[in-house]
Parts: structure tokens; sequence; C-alpha cells
């Protein structure tokens, strides 16, 4: 057998993008059953209080829903197109899609805020006295409705950390038109904040 | 076997090479991102938690001992009982085997230098450990430790004073954990597979791990949301799972044992994985039936998932629900069947050598036969009004869970420690503490089918005098596992020190981790291998016989 004294073969950089985007999509699974748990309670309730649910909806504002749609709507194409435009070379136009997309997702949770303190100031909160006074369905429409969209609000929250993280990384140049999978990502999860989203605005805005 | 991989016997182990971040101390140990070791630190960790559930659990025996108050009160008995099975499940089973057995060798059985994500997984047990630190300043705190079991069932676990939500935070904060180990492992048997092993070429232990990360990863999320709920319920009240408010409690039921069921699978299932490898390496013979044994693996954790209700015959269901839970119950024996009667082929004419592992193994197809039949008791709805909350309950889970995948993972310490650490243990010892386990345990956990059958409900500080003599004799058990722990470890720790030098292939084993040196070079492979036999093809031995 052969001596090999110099065994020490460095292990190579390991890349895999197919692999990072692969780990990705498992993580982004994972995030669906989050959710896909706040849906399966929505569904239980919704079939066992129809009446009380339509009419706790007529009390959402949907022209502000609707508003955040088009904005998330929105900055899911944003990203997509810094995405394209790093793919181009062009970093200039990937840090401002990628700015846009940042500024529109606070204003989103800019929009959320208005909405829920307008509710807080209403007396419709969990265990307030007015909504306490309310049937149950309302009661839990309520309920859900301020845990399902915190819960998403939490995650347009961390999806401004992560693209602020990932746009420091374009400018200094470590996530560029050779390694962008970083961006791609990030990308992939916003688009997820943005489907929960359409779930979430009909469920809870249009079904009155 | 790819040649080249000879010239490692020369070669520095992982533990000589040290890592980036320092050659040697704590840092090269905690900031490493080697998967070997990370599994070692996890093996490390997850021992030390399983010590002090052994411990709880000891306290609860003694307590036991005589009917009334022996020697804590039946408040401190609750949060005892609920600190134990926390620490044994959320700490010691669930991440027990994948993550130090499954970090340290699918690598290396895949033929691949470390994981798809190394950073990934030194993040997912820094999450470990600020899971387990959470839980332990859970039992400091003002409040006390919770005492809601551990299930945490609602309405009980939102109207407890106890420290309810930071003790379930860290469970949360343990399924993340939970969860990266997954996704990682997927990913890492997708994208990192040797050239030529093929999905069919996968040792079994890999197919094992990889079907227990699908199950982390699909049902771990549910119970991360329904924790949620719980806390939030809390400080809130939302109400959703208050009848006061038109919520459902039994739904919190539905939610929890969604993710709960199939963790029993993500428990058993790498430890079958390990079985799967013990037994063609001691009998000398490929397992029966390759396909099938990995098959039964995704099939398990398909059906796992399928049969949570069973936990709810009693809390209220249709008798609709319930016939068909029972029956999906009753599919998921197919596919364990299917493994076991596999098992005992491989061995049948095989050149059986009963080292320690091989030892542990035949106690684990007994004990854990014992678990899976009684399972099936459960399982039907005439017996399970009857058994439902009983000891008989405890001693099944027991069987299952402590004597499968608890004795599975001293079998996989005792099959792999030479290669983890270089050296071997005492083999006479280790032998004599398979048979010891093997008494104490069924006289530590059978009376408890006995005391279940006849009426003693679980979860009970005190007992009527008819149960006693059996509790005694339970107890007594639960001093000879104290025993037979320490001196499993005892020989473990000193010979991880003062073995034996152990060599390359102590067992004459096949798969990967055989082919290279003990330990195993920083990055296991000085290169990639190229794999050309079934995983299990003995014929190999004679080429690596050779090379050695």
């Amino acid at each position: 057998m052969t001596h090999n004294n110099q065994a020490t073969v460095h292990a190579p950089v390991h890349r895999d993008d197919v692999g990072s985007k692969m780990g990705m999509w498992l993580f982004l699974f994972t995030e669906l059953l989050l959710f896909g748990g706040m849906f399966l309670i929505y569904a239980v309730y919704r079939f066992q209080f129809p009446d009380q649910f339509k009419v706790a909806a007529m009390e959402l504002n949907v022209t502000v829903g609707a508003l955040n749609t088009v904005i998330l709507l929105t900055s899911s194409l944003t990203v997509a197109l810094a995405i394209g435009a790093i793919q181009k070379k062009n970093k200039f136009l990937s840090i401002i899609f990628l700015a846009v997309t940042i500024v529109f997702a606070l204003a989103f949770m800019i929009n959320k805020f208005f909405e829920w303190s307008a509710k807080i100031e209403h007396g419709i909160y969990p265990g307030s006295e007015y909504l306490l006074g309310k049937s149950n369905g309302e009661i839990l429409f309520y309920g859900l409705y301020y845990v399902m969209t915190g819960l998403h609000g939490l995650h347009v929250i961390i999806g401004v950390v992560i693209l602020s993280v990932i746009l420091v990384m374009i400018m200094k140049g470590s996530i560029n038109h050779e390694n962008y999978i970083k961006l791609e990502n990030s990308g992939l999860y916003w688009h997820l904040v943005d489907l929960i989203w359409i779930f979430l605005f009909p469920l809870f805005y249009l079904l009155q | 076997m790819a040649n080249g991989n000879s010239a490692a016997i020369t070669a520095k182990s992982f533990y000589e090479e040290g890592t980036t971040k320092a050659a040697t101390g704590i840092r090269s140990w905690i900031f490493s991102t080697d998967h070997k070791r990370i599994g070692i630190l996890y093996l490390i960790s997850i021992a030390a938690f399983f010590f002090v559930g052994l411990i709880v659990g000891i306290l609860m025996r003694l307590e036991l001992i005589a009917p009334g108050q022996t020697i804590v009160d039946a408040q401190t008995y609750n949060q005892l009982f609920t600190l134990h099975g926390v620490i044994m499940i959320f700490l010691f089973i669930i991440p027990g085997i994948p993550a130090v057995f499954g970090n340290f060798f699918l690598p290396i059985q895949l033929g691949a230098q470390d994981v798809a994500f190394p950073r990934l997984n030194l993040l997912s047990w820094w999450v470990y450990i600020i899971g387990a630190t959470l839980a332990l300043i859970s039992i400091v705190l003002p409040g006390g430790p919770m005492d809601t079991g551990w299930t945490f069932y609602i309405p009980y676990a939102v109207r407890t004073g106890t420290n309810v939500s930071l003790a379930i935070f860290a469970a949360f904060i343990l399924g993340f954990s939970s969860m990266l180990t997954g996704l990682n492992f997927v990913t890492t048997v997708h994208r990192m597979r040797a050239p030529g092993m093929g999905w069919f070429k996968m040792p079994l232990f890999i197919w094992s791990t990889y079907a227990t990360a699908w199950i982390q990863i699909i049902a771990t999320p549910v119970v991360a949301i329904t924790i949620l709920l719980v806390i939030i319920e809390r400080y809130f009240g939302v109400g959703i799972f208050d009848p006061a408010l038109g919520g459902d409690p039994i739904l919190y039921q539905h939610l929890f044992w969604i993710y709960s069921h199939p963790a029993v699978y993500i428990m058993i299932l790498p430890a079958m994985g390990v079985v799967s490898e013990i037994i063609p390496t001691f009998s000398r013979r490929t397992i029966f039936g390759y396909k099938a044994v990995a098959m039964s693996s995704l099939a398990i954790a398909f059906v796992g998932y399928l049969v949570w209700a069973h936990h709810m015959f009693t809390s209220g269901m249709s008798e609709t629900a319930q016939w068909i839970f029972s029956l999906l119950t009753y599919l998921v024996a197919l596919p364990s069947g299917v493994k076991v009667f596999n098992w005992v082929a491989t061995m049948y004419k095989g050149s059986i050598d009963p080292k320690p592992p091989f030892l542990w193994v035949m106690a684990f197809i007994f004990l854990f036969s014992i678990g899976g039949l009684t399972g099936l008791v459960l399982g039907s709805l005439a017996t399970d009004i009857h058994l439902h909350d009983t000891y008989f309950v405890v001693a099944h889970f027991h069987y299952t869970m402590f004597g499968g995948t608890g004795t599975i993972f001293f079998a996989a310490l005792f099959y792999w420690f030479p290669k983890m650490f270089g050296r071997m243990y005492n083999i006479k010892l280790a032998s004599l503490s398979a048979g010891l386990f093997f008494i104490a345990f069924n006289t530590l956990y059978f009376p408890k089918f006995i005391m279940g059958y006849i009426g003693m409900p679980r979860r009970y500080f005190d007992y009527l005098p008819e149960f006693a003599s059996l509790q005694v004799v339970s107890t007594i058990g639960s001093w000879l596992m104290l025993i037979t722990v320490v001196l499993i470890f005892g020989n473990l720790i000193y010979s991880a020190f003062k073995g034996k030098r152990a060599s390359m292939n102590p067992w004459g084993g096949v798969t990967l981790e055989w082919h290279i040196s003990t330990p195993p070079p920083l990055h296991n492979f000085h290169e990639i291998p190229t794999v050309k036999h079934e995983p299990y093809d003995f014929s190999q031995l004679k080429e690596l016989e050779h090379d050695s």
C-alpha cells in the first residue's frame, strides 16, 4: 500500500447553491406548517361560528387591508427585480430595488401599527370589556386576528432585518453576480411572507 | 472500496488537528463546525441531562416506595414527574441518537466531509444549549418548576402559577434545534452522497435518520405554534382554548399530539437504524430485505403522522374518528414488524459474534417487542378505556422509549465508541452491564404493567396498600438501574482516556466509517471514496484487512 504523508488534502470551500436553496425550501416548509396550525384553528372556528365571524369582519377596514396587500405584493416584485439586477451585474440597481423593498416593508408595518392602534382605541383587544361583551365567535375572530396578523407582522420585521443585512452585503460586494444565493434565499423568505398575507387578507378582511 | 484511504492510518485524527478557531481548549470545541466535534458536544450535554433526568426518576421511585408521603409532598411530586418527562423527552430522547450519532456518522457513512450546512449545525447545538438553560432557569425562578406533566394540557397549563411560560418556551427553542438538524440532514443526504452511493446503497442508519429528519421538519412547527398559543393564552387570555370564550381545549390536545405522536417516531426510527447496522456487522451477513427495511422507515414516518388521536380516545371524539385512528394505529405495526422479522432473518445462519453492541440489541428486540405489543393493547378502543392513564401506559412507553431508544442509545455508544474516541472499553464489563440493564429494566418497569392492569393511575403520589409490594419491587429496580448506568458510563469515561488503542475496524464492519482511520481524520476522507459495493457486502472485509 502507498504511504501518503502529505495526506492533508485541504477540504475545498464547500459551495452548493442547489443545496442551499433546498435547505431554504425545507425551512419555508416549516414556516408554512407553523402558519398551517393557525389556519387549521381558523378553519375550525370559522366552521363553528360562521355568522359571528362575518359580523366581526365588518369592523375591519378593507381599504387599509387592500393597501397593505398592494404594498406587500409590490415589494415581492421589487425583491425579485433586485435578484434580476444582480444577475445582470447591475449592483447599483439591485441596491435600489432592495432598499425599496425594505421601505415597502416598513410602510406595511406602519399601516399595521395604525390599524391595530385604531382597534385598540375602540376597545377591541383580547380581554377588553367591550370585546368580552360580544359573542364567542367575535371574541375568537379578534383573538385570531391579533395572533395571526401579529405573527405575520413578526415575520415582516424579521424580513426587514434579513433584507437589511443582505443590503449591506451587496454594498460590500460579498454578494455579487457570481454568488447571490443568499439574496435569492432571502427573496424566497420574503415571498413566503407575502404569500401568507395573500391568505390572511381574504380570510379576515374580505369574507364578510 | 476506493483505495487511498488506507493511507489514513498514519494520518492525524480530528482531535489532533484542532479547528480553525483554536487548536485545543474549550474554544476548539464550542465554536467548531466539525460535525464530529459537534456530535461529541451533543453526547456530553445529552448524557449530562440524561443523568439529571435519571436522578429525578430515582427520587420519584423513592417517594413511591411506601404509601403516603415519604420524601416529598404531592406538589413537589407533580413537579418531579413533569421535570423527569420534560428532561428525558426534550433533552435526551428526541435529540439523542440523531444529534449524537447522526452528526458524527451520517456524513462519514455517506462518504462526505461534513454535513451540508456546518455552521447551521453548530448553531443547532447552541440553540439546544440555550433551550436547556432556559428550562433549567424555569426550575429555580420564583413560582417553581412547572407541574403540568410534560404534555402541558390546557386548561391547567394556563391556570397554574408555576413557571409554565418559560419552560414551554424552552421547548419551543429546542424545537428549533431539532428542525435545523432535520433540514440539515435531509439536504446532506440529497446533496452529499459520495460517487456511486445511490439511494439504495446507503446504509440503513442513514435511511432511518433521513426519515426522522423529515418528521422533524414536518411535525415540529405544529408544536411550535401550539406552544406559542399557550404562552399567548397565559398572558393575554385570547380564548382560543378557553370554552368560556368559545374556544376548545380538545383542539389543544389535537395540535399537541399532531407533533408529539410523530415525535415518538423521531425517537425510535434512528434507533431502528442503529439496529440495522449492528445486526449485519455481528452476524457477518448482509441485511435481509434491504429495501423493505429502508422503505419501512419511510412508511413508519408517514403512517406515524396520521395516528395522533389515539392518545385521546377518552377525551371526546366521534366514534368514527376513534375507529379510524385505532385502525391506523394498528397499521404502524406492519412496517415495525417488517423490521423485526428482517432483523431476525438476518441473524439466521449468520456467524454471530455476541459482543456488547449485539447483546444490547438483543435486549432491545425483547424489550421493544413487549413495548410494541402492549401498544396494540392501548391502540384498541375497548382495552384502552380500561387502561388509559394507568401505570400500564407508563410501562408501555418506558418499554418503547427507554427499552427501545434508550437501550439502542447505549448499543450505539458501545458500537461506535472505539471509532469516536479511538480507544476500546472493557468488553466484559460492557457485556455484564447489558445483562444487568436487562434485569434492572424489567424489575423497574414490568410491575407497572401489572399495577396498571389492576388499576393504579399514573402520576399519583399516593396509592392503596394493595399496590405496596409491587411498588417496592419497582423502586428496587430503579436502584439497579442507577448502578447499571454508573457502570456503563464509568466504563466508557475511564476508557475514553485510559482504554487500549482501538484498531481501525474492531468489529469487522463494512460501512464507510470502518474504512477510515480511528479516530477519523479531520476531513474524514483524504479523497472522496467511490462506492462500488452494497452497504453490507462483507466480501469487502478481505480488502479492508488487506489494506490495514
